[in-house]
């Protein structure tokens, strides 16, 4: 067994006769945190949700945390029991309250009970600082705080893998700044971590490494301090001069 | 014509005390007019010429609606009804024909029903032929109410229905934790505890026919089986419907379709007709049952449609959420999906209980008697021809009641199930 705890080797996948994911090789490590960048259409989403199967790969192989993901319902299951996931439209469960949004999938999934799932839930919502907002509805909350709610409700499942797609990009400018802290926060605690964002800030602050990718492709992978002082592919360069 | 009107100017705010005493006593004026000649049989402007004096209260309404329109006119009060039921002169004229058609016909209604209506008695010929016999009720209530079931195990009924609603009523008062098992007591244990008891056969009660179970307790009791059984069948089939697997989802569609096509007439027919033919011999099965099961099939097939559309409402990210947190598919149904997409159809599964309830009466074309046909039976006997109004207004007043107050509850629902703000 390889120490990497993402392995996926030349994955491809096709949404009708458009191919999102062309041969992407891809290694995570343990602890490692990623940065993916790239124009809209490029495939970023596609590639974090083929982590835990919100879609489905149709050649190459995954495995994620030893466990390859395959039609094996009981597999995809575990894999995302392990894997937080932080969606750009937060998709809190709007029927719930938010410590009931967080202490559901233990209380169900991990079969914990119910007072200890909500001690956690507390404490989790403790880090992000919306412990005050426990009892209220998500449509109660800000933008901010309901994406700070959705970190806490996956660091619940206590996850060994946590991604984000564009976890600020549905935010007013004003709240982007405490859901990065809480990003932060977490990176500093030692989460393996990918994270789709246009947030370049955030991602020389805590990236190990950056990778480009357009149209399907992972066009380039560096350390993030190479990454921004020399990319070395054109379309990286033209993408960074119009973000930066 | 708007010359003539204008004869005294537009009317302003200026001129308040002088507009509005002249519209307030020509609109009363109509309104006089229309009263004494619809209940009365006088006519005040019979000195206009014929035809002219027939719209009359139009003009002196329409008259007086035009004089009181007066735009900002510092009266709250006026102002209101200017906004709502006078803003222009076609707003006008609706609302005095609407109010004109209420002093027609509420007056002599309320005659039939209650002032002139007779309540004391016990036979035919206590009745007054200008009002209601509401003796005819009266006397046939039990039957109505009962049916052909034996007055001496009444009790039976009443005790059941007596507990169905502290059941009901209670759910609203004890603590959430106790709710649950409440919730599966009354869905799972009590049917049978409330079938049992009306049947009787064992435990020393005896036991009764359901042919003669029979007027609005049978209504009851037809529907909230019915209910009962209809919701989780029509959630599955709409889960069913939306399934990726190929088997399943035309099943469903199948299913669903059938059902939908067919007049329930038709299905109560086959149910009470050909179905027995296909039983194997010996294997009886009670008709009662047969219409439930028919008619809880019927109403499935449009509960599974209304649920669908909840389903279809809710986005796709309550779906990668709740499978990002590793629920599996029931886990993720019940948990997170059902319970919003319930949630937003309320109206529409209130829509689907309303229409249950008032399909009952058609059982009828089976023999089986609930209140509508109880009254069908009791305006035919010989000592009591000639009340068929009265019985269907009491129906109708009945099945009114009962679907009001499901209304009303299926909007607390709404009200209670509210989260988004």
């Amino acid at each position: 067994m390889s120490k990497n705890i993402i392995q996926m080797e030349k994955v491809s996948k096709w949404f009708g006769d458009f191919q999102a994911l062309k041969d992407i090789d891809l290694e995570v490590a343990q602890k490692q945190k990623i940065v993916v960048c790239g124009p809209s259409g490029s495939g970023k989403s596609t590639l974090i949700r083929c982590i835990n199967r919100l879609e489905e790969h149709q050649k190459g192989k995954i495995v994620v945390d030893g466990i390859e993901l395959s039609e094996n319902t009981k597999n995809i299951e575990q894999v995302r029991a392990e894997v937080g996931m932080v969606f750009q439209q937060f998709n809190l469960f709007p029927h719930l309250s938010i410590l009931d949004n967080c202490a559901l999938a233990p209380i169900w999934v991990k079969k914990m009970p119910k007072r200890e799932a909500e001690e956690m839930a507390l404490g989790q919502l403790e880090k992000v600082q919306i412990l005050d907002q426990a009892k209220k509805f998500p449509g109660q909350l800000s933008g901010g705080q309901q994406q700070r709610a959705a970190i806490a409700r996956a660091l619940c499942m206590k996850p060994k893998i946590m991604l984000f797609d564009e976890p600020t990009s549905a935010l007013d400018p004003e709240m982007i700044k405490e859901v990065l802290d809480a990003m932060v926060n977490l990176a500093k605690a030692g989460m393996t971590m990918i994270v789709v964002t246009h947030e370049m800030g955030f991602a020389k602050e805590v990236a190990d490494s950056i990778i480009f990718m357009d149209e399907g492709m992972i066009v380039e992978r560096a350390p993030t301090k190479e990454f921004f002082a020399n990319p070395k592919n054109d379309r990286t360069k033209l993408f960074l001069s119009q973000i930066l | 014509m708007i010359k003539i009107i204008n004869l005294l100017g537009t009317p302003s705010r200026e001129k308040f005390s002088l507009f509005v005493p002249i519209g307030i006593f020509l609109f009363s004026l109509g309104l006089i007019d229309v009263t004494l000649n619809s209940l009365f049989d006088v006519n005040i402007t019979s000195f206009f010429p014929r035809g002219l004096n027939y719209f009359t209260p139009l003009i002196f309404g329409f008259l007086g609606l035009y004089y009181l329109r007066i735009e900002f006119s510092g009266n709250k009060m006026l102002d209101k009804l200017n906004i709502n039921i006078n803003s222009n002169w076609f707003n006008s004229i609706l609302t005095l024909l609407i109010i004109f058609v209420l002093i027609q016909n509420i007056p002599p209604l309320l005659n039939w029903l209650i002032i002139d209506a007779n309540f004391v008695g016990t036979t035919k010929k206590d009745c007054s032929d200008s009002g209601a016999c509401w003796i005819f009720i009266k006397i046939w209530f039990p039957r109505l109410m009962y049916g052909l079931y034996p007055n001496a195990e009444l009790w039976r009924i009443n005790t059941s229905f007596i507990m169905l609603i502290t059941l009901v009523v209670a759910l609203f008062y004890i603590p959430i934790k106790l709710k649950k098992y409440l919730i599966i007591f009354l869905i799972f244990v009590f049917p049978f505890i409330m079938f049992n008891l009306i049947h009787g056969g064992n435990f020393g009660l005896v036991w009764v026919e359901t042919t003669a179970w029979g007027g609005l307790s049978l209504t009851f009791i037809i529907s909230v089986f019915a209910l009962l059984l209809c919701f989780p069948i029509g959630m599955f089939l709409a889960l069913g419907r939306r399934s990726s697997a190929p088997v399943t989802r035309y099943a469903s569609i199948g299913f669903i379709e059938f059902w939908r096509g067919v007049p329930l007439i038709t299905v109560l027919f086959m149910a009470s007709v050909m179905f027995p033919m296909f039983l194997p011999d010996g294997v009886y099965m009670d008709k009662l049952f047969r219409v439930i099961i028919a008619i809880t099939l019927f109403e499935a097939a449009y509960m599974a449609e209304v649920i669908r559309g909840g389903l279809q409402a809710l986005p796709r990210g309550q779906y990668d959420a709740a499978k990002s947190l590793g629920m599996g598919y029931w886990r993720l149904h019940l948990l997170v999906i059902l319970p919003q997409a319930l949630k937003l159809v309320i109206p529409g599964i209130a829509n689907t209980f309303l229409a249950l309830v008032k399909d009952t009466p058609l059982i009828l074309v089976v023999g089986l008697l609930e209140l509508v046909g109880m009254i069908d039976m009791a305006k035919t006997n010989p000592d009591w021809l000639g009340f068929a109004t009265e019985g269907y207004v009491f129906a109708g007043i009945l099945f009114w009641i009962i679907c009001f107050n499901m209304s009303r509850y299926s909007q607390r629902l709404e009200e209670k199930y509210k989260t988004d703000r």
